[in-house]
């Protein structure tokens, strides 16, 4: 049980920052209305981060996780959360598998 | 609650993989109390090494995180029921889940400080639990890879990104930043593919003219 100093200062500016987005809605929400173009580019951030963070895994790792990945981004479309990651996990062990594990 | 038990593998994932990154239990207890945010926490072990790239660690968390500043302003005329100060302290535990509870909860009744306050903090404490769980039994169960559990991140991930998309200009913004990213990720190196990754795709949302997104 050990606590790293530069990690543990990670982990609590990681903290103060998502506390600052859990505030800033509900100060904001009295002084602004978020509109427009303001609204729009806060909507797509997560989605363009969230795509950022996995897009070397899927286009650049091996064909076993580029083909698990489209498996699953079917899967996303028709099941629930947990259900899309049963398809996911279980694609990218068959196609490993199959293609062996190669990285 | 079928959203907590869903919340369970997640978390006891997200803290098996933070140890195969070599994170102690006590730093992903840790992380879990202070930022109980699984889509940024994931994002955070994906892009950990060491020396701690925590600028980009911080800057990849509050980018992520932005959404919780829309889901505060869409609640917000809804906590009205609630003081000053327990605005300020619920708001801690406010959480995709729980902020979709309870923007469910307010179309049918009012939302109390009980309801509000009670359910953050089960949810909260539900992911640290199950995260310490993950933490300790992470390196019994050996590597994630054998059962294709790193795998599970990224499924997440893109679960996530199609039940976040807004319309057809979100796909757009998805190939904008995935392409920067992977590209990045190439020739320069982690973690500097999350912020050119996410750059591209706000300009990909500002040179797209959404005018009309759907409230969230």
């Amino acid at each position: 049980m050990t606590l790293d100093g530069t990690t543990f200062l990670a982990i609590v500016l990681m903290g103060l920052v998502t506390y600052l987005t859990r505030i800033a809605g509900l100060v904001i929400a009295r002084r602004f209305r978020l509109d427009g173009r303001a609204r729009a580019a806060l909507d797509a951030l997560p989605v363009s981060v969230l795509a950022a963070v996995i897009a070397p895994t899927l286009l650049t790792s091996s064909v076993a996780e580029s083909l698990a990945g489209v498996v699953t981004i079917f899967a996303a479309f028709r099941l629930p959360l947990l259900g899309t990651v049963v398809v996911g996990v279980v694609a990218v062990v068959v196609l490993r598998l199959a293609l062996g594990f190669s990285r | 609650m079928p959203a907590m038990v869903a919340g369970m593998p997640f978390a006891t994932l997200c803290g098996a993989l933070a140890i195969a990154k070599g994170l102690s239990p006590a730093e992903v207890f840790a992380m879990s109390l202070l930022v109980f945010a699984g889509g940024a926490q994931f994002a955070a072990i994906e892009i950990w090494s060491f020396p701690v790239p925590v600028f980009a660690l911080v800057v990849s968390t509050l980018l992520i995180n932005s959404r919780h500043v829309l889901m505060g302003v869409s609640l917000r005329p809804k906590l009205h029921a609630l003081s000053g100060s327990q605005r300020v302290l619920g708001c801690f535990t406010l959480a995709d889940e729980n902020w979709a509870l309870a923007e469910r909860r307010a179309t049918v009744r009012p939302i109390s400080p009980t309801y509000f306050l009670v359910m953050g903090i089960v949810f909260w404490a539900n992911w640290v639990l199950w995260s310490l769980v993950g933490a300790l039994l992470g390196p019994v169960l050996g590597d994630p890879r054998r059962f294709g559990a790193d795998f599970a991140f990224t499924a997440i991930f893109i679960g996530l990104i199609v039940s976040l998309r807004t319309g057809r200009r979100t796909g757009a913004v998805i190939v904008a930043s995935a392409l920067t990213a992977a590209l990045v990720r190439v020739l320069i190196g982690s973690p500097w593919h999350v912020l050119s990754g996410a750059l591209a795709g706000f300009l990909a949302t500002a040179v797209l003219r959404v005018d009309q997104p759907e409230s969230r």
